[in-house]
């Protein structure tokens, strides 16, 4: 092999694509040194995620974004030039010249150039505030002038405006889409989708104006608004226009290369341009008429080349490619598969239809309906990845094809993955099939998709095939016969619920002896706060005795912010306050410049305290009564109180009284996540009880209980547990159910999940929590007791131990203080600087 | 690198740091975490730094391995450095820097 000649490969562009095909060609080329690759890309970075670009406004960084280091290029011998634009090439020559005066020699030219925002030549664009939506430089941009404006309107109502339009509201602007065309996203959608899109979109708080032809954008200096064509003006602060992109074929066109008449590089199946050494690839190429606008055909497009200049025999062909999509607009889902439209072919429709909900589902069958020819999903696209393999490999429907699209019955998904055949195409942006994953899965024992990406690569690009993944893993140990469980990680083999018993049972009380008897390995960050918990549900020893296998927030009993300080967040049993209390938490937030807030939780939160003051800002609240809020721990916090019967009108009971009792017999509690309360003192539920893990309800005739509500990030309302109970029941089932709960849930499983997973639902937890069927009640109760016995304040403890309390510095051989800390004014208090 | 012609400087007493975690020192200007892994009976000393966002806050991390690699784990958002080299274990680009210890007479010393 190595006694080949050497072969200069120049690619022009450093996009995804460009970055793809290098990653090919060095894997493909192993051991290989023929290949001297040289890449120039006009960007000032290496080649990052633009698919996921969005993901910039919401924090991901562009190391985040980045395909691979500069490093990976130097490592595997690719000269990679950055901020370098190819200006011409002289085919004659074989050579490419930059803009800064380069000449390199070529063999085999790789044209990656990809495409450039398609601005339409409306009067006024050039003004300021008017910004297309394709590069980090253009995000950047966008950002720093948003901070001025107010309002955003898109151009183009298409996939990727859609994109852009969720990415300005979430600025915080008022956001209008305006659409030339009669619907939204008219390529991929029919019209009664599009409507049921826009109804949604216009949810979110997006206004959506159709059929609008721009004829001038107003303003002087600065866009100041849109003018169209029917005479109606639209006033914004800021356009971005996504209305389609125009393949960069400047350079190829400039030298004498075939060219469409819309753009793009005229390429044949092996991607060659009509000169024979070169190519192109990604959204530059033009292929049998077509630029394909997505990833996953480049990535292909990438495999060809790079496979054609390896083997010589058996080259593969570039084919064309499906064009299905899923939209990723978070909140909304979106997709197109196979012929959405059937304009041409003949066919039978399937439509699901519910307005209500805002559901949307279209299927086009063969006439004899036997294979499925594409179709529509819209406000629900869960069968998704399954419908779009069954166009693809041409599977034959059952009987019923309208099953489906129609909301799954009990537990039954729309289909699995195993039905497919093994040539199925699973992760069409790194082209592997079902039968490689499934391969992988068995021949390297992989357990997750962690370990499915890592050996397979697929799932690396656009994530859409992750959930199929899971699928194929469950399936494949199903086959194998292995029972599925979710073991805690590579340490122990054991799901939370089988290391819970066996800790309990052998009475450990240590991380190192759990480790010693039932693990492998040194532990790490997934096992050690996971133990923790255990041995703190189980023992209620102070966690502060263990603290480097706790959490970062209980190590230092206290939550850590950006820039490195802690809050303080005392208890404020059921939001009850003395006047002495509200002072010294003045005090302590005076002498030592804290931040002051009042919580969602009924409570007054401190910010900004270093680690080393902690200890003295806890011993003065500890002298009027205050006692650790536990705001840091995966443990009781706060039991939210209404006013209830002693002060209120309407009140039937006196809620704050019971709120105070619930929650003094649980503070400290600690659980496989966090735990809250609530009592309300009539039907009006001012406590919001109902969104709790635990919520108490007065009624004339006692209390009703209600478990599993939460609010956060996927909030639910709480289920009716009994009614009517007296306290004394009422806490007895409480202790039950916390119990019952923290020996079976998984890690980090709040109530509310652990819920849905509970087979047999209220019926069943009635049974074990109420009738005592599995008759665990009285151990529940009596384990139960013991924390409620063993309760100290940590706290305390902490504070009057030396040695615990020695723990809190930032250097052990200094007393300074953490000298990178930051802090920068606002509305007369601090807050940390930026990061 | 002759290890013995390192410049040595003397960080704190053994009993300053938690076994089987990690504690933050002050040289020459620099935060430096060390950890003193007694699970396998070795010491580690790394940038105090976090690379990821910047936080000084390493040695503060949960240390542990995979696949027999030590590591530690960032408390911020839990990215994960191997101790031994340094290197990014979700395969991220940046890194952190690793320094020779070594414990004499129950002092622990770094060569920075
Ligand atoms: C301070 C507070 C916001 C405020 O200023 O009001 C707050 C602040 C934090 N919340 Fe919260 N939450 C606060 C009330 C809430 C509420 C409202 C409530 O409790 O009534 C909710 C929704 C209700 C719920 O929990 O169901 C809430 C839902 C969350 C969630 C999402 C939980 C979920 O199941 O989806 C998280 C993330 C988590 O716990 O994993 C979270 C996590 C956090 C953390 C601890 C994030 C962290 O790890 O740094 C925040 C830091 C607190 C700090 O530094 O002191 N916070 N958080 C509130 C403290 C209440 C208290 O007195 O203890
Ligand atoms: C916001 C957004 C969201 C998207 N979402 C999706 C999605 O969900 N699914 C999907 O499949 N696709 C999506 N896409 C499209 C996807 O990003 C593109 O298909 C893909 O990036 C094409 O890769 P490429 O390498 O051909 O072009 P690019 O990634 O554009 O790379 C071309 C590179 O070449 C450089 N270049 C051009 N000319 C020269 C020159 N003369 N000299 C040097 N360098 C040059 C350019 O600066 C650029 O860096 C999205 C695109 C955007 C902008
Ligand atoms: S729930 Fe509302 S109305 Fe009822 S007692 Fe409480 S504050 Fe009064
Ligand atoms: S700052 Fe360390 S992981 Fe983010």
């Amino acid at each position: 092999m190595s006694n080949q000649a050497p072969v200069r490969v120049v690619v022009v562009g450093n996009g995804m694509v460009g970055y793809k095909f290098c990653e090919k060609l060095v894997a493909k080329s192993k051991g290989d040194n023929r290949f001297h690759i040289t890449v120039f890309g006009e960007e000032p970075r290496p080649a990052y995620d633009r698919v996921h670009l969005s993901a910039y406004f919401s924090g991901a960084s562009v190391e985040d974004l980045t395909l691979a280091p500069a490093a990976w290029y130097s490592d595997n011998n690719i000269k990679l030039l950055t901020g370098e634009c190819v200006v011409k090439i002289d085919r004659a020559a074989q050579t490419i010249a930059t803009h800064s005066g380069l000449v390199v020699p070529y063999d085999t030219l790789v044209m990656a150039t990809g495409s450039a925002a398609f601005v339409p030549p409306v009067p006024g664009v050039e003004k300021d505030g008017v910004f297309v939506y394709r590069t980090i430089e253009d995000l950047d941009a966008m950002m720093s002038y948003a901070k001025t404006a107010t309002k955003a309107v898109v151009i183009g109502g298409g996939l990727l405006g859609l994109e852009a339009a969720k990415a300005t509201l979430d600025l915080g602007l008022e956001t209008h889409v305006v659409e030339f065309a009669s619907r939204l996203m008219p390529r991929q959608l029919d019209a009664a989708g599009a409507a049921m899109l826009k109804r949604k979109i216009e949810n979110l708080g997006i206004s959506i104006h159709l059929n609008k032809n721009t004829t001038h954008f107003t303003g002087n200096d600065a866009v100041t608004g849109l003018h169209f064509a029917d005479e109606s003006l639209l006033p914004t602060d800021m356009v971005v226009i996504s209305a389609g992109i125009k393949p960069r074929d400047e350079l190829a066109k400039e030298a004498g290369l075939a060219t469409g008449p819309r753009g793009g590089i005229v390429v044949n199946d092996s991607l060659q341009t009509s000169d024979a050494r070169i190519f192109a690839i990604g959204e530059c190429a033009l292929h049998n008429g077509m630029i394909y606008g997505l990833v996953a055909p480049g990535y292909d497009m990438a495999d060809v080349v790079a496979t054609n200049l390896v083997t010589a025999n058996a080259p593969p062909f570039f084919r064309g490619f499906d064009m299905s999509t899923k939209l990723k607009l978070i909140g909304v889902d979106v997709a197109s598969f196979g012929d959405p439209f059937c304009e041409k072919t003949e066919h039978d429709t399937i439509l699901v239809e519910d307005k209500l909900k805002g559901v949307y589902k279209r299927l086009n069958v063969s006439p004899d309906g036997k294979h499925l020819l594409g179709g529509v999903l819209v406000g629900e696209a869960e069968g998704y990845n399954m419908l779009l393999q069954t166009v693809k490999n041409k599977i034959v429907l059952p009987p019923n094809p309208e099953d489906l699209i129609l909301p799954a019955r009990t537990g039954e998904s729309a289909g699995s993955g195993m039905v497919l055949p093994d040539e199925a195409c699973i992760c069409s942006c790194e082209n592997i099939s079902k039968g490689d994953i499934c391969a992988a899965i068995e021949t390297q024992n992989l357990t997750d998709v962690a370990g499915v990406k890592r050996c397979t690569k697929a799932g690396t690009g656009c994530g859409g095939c992750v959930p199929m993944l899971n699928d194929l893993l469950t399936e494949t140990f199903k086959k194998q016969g292995k029972v599925v469980r979710k073991v805690l990680c590579e340490h122990f083999n054991y799901t939370r619920q089988e290391l819970f018993h066996l800790v309990k049972l052998a009475g450990h009380t240590t991380y190192n002896e759990v480790l010693k008897a039932n693990g492998t390995g040194c532990g790490c960050e997934v096992c050690k706060p996971v133990v923790a918990s255990i041995l703190a549900s189980i023992h209620n020893e102070i966690i502060a005795k263990q603290p480097v296998i706790q959490d970062t927030n209980d190590r230092f009993l206290a939550n850590i912010q950006r820039g490195g300080t802690y809050s303080v967040v005392p208890r404020v049993p059921g939001g009850e306050i003395t006047p002495d209390q509200l002072i010294r938490l003045g005090e302590v937030a005076k002498q030592y410049g804290l931040y002051c807030k009042i919580t969602g939780g009924q409570r007054v939160d401190l910010f900004g305290a270093q680690v080393h003051q902690l200890p003295p800002i806890w011993e003065a609240l500890l002298e009027v009564g205050f006692e650790s809020g536990h705001a840091y721990g995966k443990a009781l916090r706060t039991v939210k109180s209404c006013v209830g019967n002693t002060w209120c009108r309407f009140g039937v009971q006196d809620s704050v009284t019971f709120a105070v009792e619930i929650e003094n017999r649980y503070k400290g509690f600690r659980a496989p996540h966090k735990l809250k309360g609530g009592v309300s003192g009539c039907t009006r539920e001012c406590a919001e009880a109902q969104s709790k893990d635990f919520g108490i309800i007065a009624t004339d005739k006692g209390w009703n209980l209600y478990v599993c509500g939460n609010g956060g990030t996927k909030p639910k309302h709480a289920v009716l547990l009994a009614a009517d109970l007296d306290k004394e029941t009422c806490v007895k089932y409480i202790d039950r159910f916390l119990m019952f709960y923290t020996r079976t849930a998984e890690p980090l499983q709040r109530t509310a999940p652990w819920f849905e997973k509970l087979e047999g639902g209220i019926h069943y937890l009635r049974e074990v929590i109420i009738d005592d069927s599995l008759g665990i009640c009285a151990d529940l109760e009596r384990d139960m007791q013991h924390i409620v016995h063993t309760y100290q304040d940590e706290w305390r403890t902490v504070v009057e131990n030396p040695e615990l309390r020695a723990q809190f510095r930032h250097f052990v051989n200094a007393e300074a203080s953490d000298p990178s800390l930051e802090f920068v004014e606002m509305r007369g208090q601090k807050r940390p600087a930026d990061w | 690198m002759n290890i013995h012609s390192l410049n040595w400087l003397k960080a704190a007493p053994v009993s300053a740091f938690p076994e089987n975690g990690g504690a933050c020192v002050m040289l020459n200007g620099q935060q430096i975490a060390i950890f003193n892994f007694a699970l396998t009976n070795k010491w580690y000393a790394t940038d105090n730094e976090c690379p990821h966002k910047h936080e000084m806050a390493l040695a503060r991390g949960m240390i542990g391995d995979t696949a027999g690699e030590p590591k530690v784990a960032c408390p911020f958002h839990k990215k994960t450095f191997s101790l031994e080299t340094g290197l990014n274990l979700q395969g991220e680009s940046y890194c952190i820097r690793t320094y020779p210890v070594k414990v004499e007479d129950g002092v622990v010393y770094v060569a920075v």
